[in-house]
């Protein structure tokens, strides 16, 4: 078999083998209201208004009517956006009981109220026609749309109107509905954020006052101020102090009892003893009315360490807020078909082990059950990880989370919820990451020698000065304990973790969490799953060999299944012109066969392609020898098949393939035809490189091979060479056959004992927790069979498009395709850690030079006072000048 | 100097109304949504509208604008 016969389909695509039937349109005209391009036929000459369809018309005058054409020139002045299109839901679900019990709130005055989550808004044109629906829909009360969380709340009169109706007036706006899930913790978490941010309020406000009062007694010393005035300023700081260490600090006092119960030391221990020394020796002295105050000290140090922790709490809830937002897209309505054999809209909650549900093409299982009706092609891959699409008939089961591919099934429901398979596996996903030990902060692992030295520390300076001057013994140990409370030192994590999650979270990459970025700084074993994370994760078509004269007929065929090899087919060759087939007919797991031009063309599986060329084999002896059967196909032991087009009857044109003469077919084989095409060689060397073969037939003549698989990712090759540059080592765990597993393997180069192939769920996750007892291990993946590994592994990550499960267990997920996003993001970590170093270093130093001056008595509140701003200065602009996430390759 | 002891009380007072005004707005979440309001405020509630007597009440807590 000479190589060149084997041509990868980039080089064919690229190279315009075939012509492009699309000619370019002379003038693109925009649709008035969704904004995508009009057909030419659909123009209207001399008309202002040009629309696409006749629902974006409708919409169109709709508006009108309602005298909102503002929407059309705020939407420009928002600039070109994406089209809108509306998905035309019923939304009937929404009305649903079980809906109502979970998501919508009854208010006092009988209004009912709902948070939604409306995909696609994101400038002031649709702020401006959402918060418009109290005008266009009588009985909508209220309508007000949060842009940064793409959620709406509305409230509304049942008695008047439906939800379902607000929804489709919303969908018809182009902004298709979905019920916010994450709604209930939403409430917590405002309460959470409002209260830390009172908090700062005041702290601020204290600080600032007292700072005005420091500035006077400094201001003081150089220029005599009398006693009285003096004790005015210190009993006034005093008292202005007192509700921000009252209140503002209470966070503080928390964390150090709790450090104090758990005798886990954190960076609140040294907080709280600094803050409540400096603040009891002040007020000791005012109260005897010498020695120094650190009011302003203790003040200022009270609001920066609560920024810092406003600056963490607001970096967790942004890459939690995207989860959820994709979580709400998961679908919530699911097509029950009822006793009578009607079909209806329903909240997915409400169906029932025995109910039938409707599942079209493209949508997604809701639930376990068995198929009742029809047959289709299933894409498992997200559950199993083997990337060739099921095809299930009636009678086989199906299971939630998995998709549709073909065509239109009913399904007899057997387990919802956490009775699915998916379900059980989420429960490992959360029983795996209950079992996942903490880890240490950088900046909390040194807390607890900190404390003990500070300590030990200030006893010292007291015992010391106790023999020198016993009147200062206490004044430089309170002086000690607040120039040495952590200030710099508890901002250096929050910071540098928030402006380099910031940054990744601008990259496409959202962290769930500061001690991720610690975690993945170190090299670790970095497992992939395979299908959709190393690979696409859909079957295209990858080489093709033999005779190209015969594509044209390959894709007329294949133009008529909805099979998703025969889709690929139709995807990698858009612009190839094919004549039209007659008479086709699919075989389920076999292939298709059909008349072009008279000739007969089969494209399927080998065996399908070799028994159907076999028997005509068969066939033409027997016509030979008892010459003039009514009907050949009788005879032909074909497997019961669909009709795919009409009622065709199959009239093969036999005499032609007797045209070339019977030594050839009785050869039985088909390396044996005319054009010297070896289609056996070709399938057993595919079948190396795990590329389903599959073989075209014209009369009985093999003449052509297509080659179909699953392609690994462009940037894996560089991905993976960048992974070990970082130190680490690279392997696949992966659900799908083994020999496939290790084609991807072979192909990247990768290390066979770190490749895995055939592992189930729990397999994997058995599989990474033994991995990790010999270190850290960071698991990529993209499944619902990835979820529990990635949950178990020290760090997970999901790489875009992953499936729901896989995103609430990973720690870290990228909205960009590819998988240069895991290397930027290792890579990253690592800086942030060296930038967390370093401002560890430098709140150190500072607090050193604090020590000494503190010792050795000379410290005084003004010192302390400029000491501790500049230390807090340093470690923010160091924080937040430093590059951390950065697309590779961009410098 | 005695006037201090008017002026830091007076001072004291405004500075505590204002944190009063702070705390109030924050419950009242005028702080939840910093970034839709940005955008809301270059509206024009009277054009195109042909109800311009009925002003949408917001739901939430904030008024409209």
């Amino acid at each position: 078999m000479p190589a060149a016969m084997t041509r990868d389909l980039d080089a064919t695509a690229e190279g315009g083998q075939f012509p492009d039937t699309c000619a370019a349109v002379a003038q693109v005209v925009d649709c008035s209201h969704c904004g995508l391009p009009v057909a030419p036929a659909d123009v209207v000459a001399q008309s202002p208004q040009q629309f696409c369809c006749n629902g974006c018309a409708a919409v169109y005058s709709a508006i009108y009517q309602q005298g909102l054409e503002r929407y059309y020139q705020l939407r420009q002045q928002a600039g070109k956006a994406e089209p809108t299109r509306s998905s035309g839901r019923s939304y009937t679900e929404l009305d649903d009981q079980a809906f109502r019990d979970l998501h919508v709130r009854t208010l006092p005055s009988g209004m009912d109220q709902v948070e939604l989550y409306l995909q696609g808004v994101h400038c002031s044109a649709c702020v401006w026609i959402v918060e418009r629906l109290t005008q266009i829909l009588p009985g909508v009360v209220g309508s007000r749309l949060d842009l940064h969380r793409q959620s709406a709340e509305i409230v509304w009169d049942p008695a008047q109107v439906a939800l379902s109706e607000i929804a489709r007036k919303i969908d018809v706006f182009g902004y298709p509905v979905h019920p916010f899930r994450g709604a209930s913790t939403r409430l917590l978490r405002r309460q959470e954020e409002r209260t830390l941010l009172m908090r700062i309020g005041l702290a601020w406000a204290v600080s600032g006052n007292v700072m005005m009062m420091s500035l006077s007694l400094y201001a003081g010393w150089f220029s005599d101020m009398d006693a009285d005035t003096t004790q005015l300023f210190r009993w006034v700081s005093m008292f202005v102090t007192l509700p921000s260490l009252l209140w503002s600090a209470q966070p503080f006092y928390q964390g150090a009892w709790s450090a104090l119960k758990t005798r886990l030391l954190h960076m609140d221990l040294p907080v709280a003893i600094g803050l409540s020394a400096g603040y009891l020796g002040g007020a000791w002295n005012v109260l005897r009315g010498q020695g120094e105050i650190y009011f302003d000290s203790v003040a200022s140090l009270i609001f920066l360490l609560l920024v810092g922790r406003w600056v963490q709490l607001r970096q967790r809830r942004q890459a939690s807020d995207a989860a959820e937002l994709l979580f709400s897209l998961a679908p919530s309505a699911v097509h029950l078909v009822d006793a009578r054999g009607a079909v209806q809209d329903v909240a997915i909650e409400r169906v029932q082990v025995g109910d039938v549900v409707e599942v079209r093409s493209g949508e997604a299982f809701p639930t376990d059950g068995v198929i009742d009706q029809g047959s289709t092609t299933v894409d498992a891959s997200v559950l199993t990880g083997e990337s060739r699409p099921v095809e299930v008939g009636v009678g086989e089961r199906v299971h939630a989370g998995t998709t549709n591919l073909a065509s239109q099934v009913r399904v007899r429901t057997e387990h919802t919820g956490e009775g699915t398979r998916v379900g059980k596996l989420m429960q490992a996903v959360e029983e795996a990451a209950r079992r996942r030990a903490p880890i240490v902060a950088l900046a909390d692992a040194i807390v607890g020698k900190f404390v003990a030295v500070i300590l030990s520390l200030a006893a010292l300076t007291a015992l010391l000065w106790w023999y020198l001057d016993p009147a200062m013994a206490l004044d430089n140990a309170v002086a000690l304990l607040i120039v040495t409370c952590p200030c710099a030192l508890g901002l250096a994590t929050p910071l540098a973790v928030h402006a380099a999650v910031g940054r990744a979270a601008r990259l496409g990459i959202l962290i769930k969490g500061g001690d991720v970025v610690e975690r993945l700084s170190k090299p670790a074993t970095v497992l992939f799953d395979k299908t959709g994370t190393l690979t696409q994760g859909k079957v295209t078509l990858q080489a093709t060999a033999g005779d190209e004269a015969v594509f044209p007929l390959v894709l007329a065929l294949e133009r008529q299944s909805s099979h998703p090899l025969a889709r690929a087919v139709v995807q990698a060759w858009p612009g190839l012109a094919a004549p039209e087939a007659q008479d086709v007919e699919q075989t389920v797991g076999g292939g298709l066969r059909g008349v072009i031009g008279g000739q007969v063309v089969t494209v399927g599986s080998p065996e399908f392609v070799l028994s159907q060329t076999r028997t005509r084999v068969e066939i033409t002896r027997q016509d030979l020898s008892r010459s003039g059967a009514t009907n050949p196909i009788e005879g032909a032991h074909l497997r019961p098949t669909q009709q795919a087009n009409g009622t065709g009857e199959i009239r093969p044109d036999f005499p032609r393939a007797l045209t070339l003469g019977p030594s050839a077919l009785l050869a039985g084989s088909p390396s044996a035809f005319a054009t010297g095409f070896d289609a056996q060689a070709q399938v057993a060397q595919w079948a190396e490189r795990a590329i389903t073969p599959v073989l075209v037939a014209v009369d009985g003549q093999v003449r052509a091979a297509l080659g179909f698989g699953d392609a690994v990712r462009p940037d894996a090759a560089a991905c993976i060479a960048a992974l070990r540059q970082f130190g680490c080592r690279v392997g696949i765990l992966s659900g799908d056959h083994p020999r496939v597993v290790a084609a991807v393997a072979a192909q990247l180069g990768l290390d066979a004992d770190l490749c895995w192939g055939g592992a189930s769920p729990e397999a994997k996750l058995a599989r990474v927790e033994l991995e990790k007892a010999r270190g850290d291990v960071v698991m990529v993946g993209d499944g619902v069979n990835d979820a529990a590994a990635l949950a178990a592994a020290t760090v997970g990550i999901s790489v875009h498009g992953g499936a729901e499960a896989s995103l609430q267990a990973a720690d870290a997920f990228l909205t960009r395709p590819g998988l240069e996003p895991v290397v930027e993001l290792i890579e990253g970590a690592k800086r942030t850690v060296a930038v967390i170093r370093r401002n560890i270093a430098f709140s150190l130093v500072y607090n050193l030079v604090g020590v000494v001056l503190a010792v050795s008595g000379v410290l005084n509140p003004l010192f302390a006072a400029v000491l501790m701003p500049l230390s807090s200065l340093t470690v923010v602009s160091s924080s937040f000048r430093s590059r951390t996430f950065a697309r590779r390759g961009a410098e | 100097m005695s006037v201090l002891y008017l002026v830091i009380p007076i001072a004291l007072l405004m500075s505590g109304g204002s944190v009063a005004v702070f705390l109030w707005a924050v419950k009242r979440g005028q702080f939840d949504d910093v970034s839709t309001p940005a955008v809301r405020m270059l509206h024009d509630d009277d054009v195109g509208s042909r109800d311009p007597g009925k002003e949408p009440q917001a739901p939430g807590s904030t008024p409209p604008s």
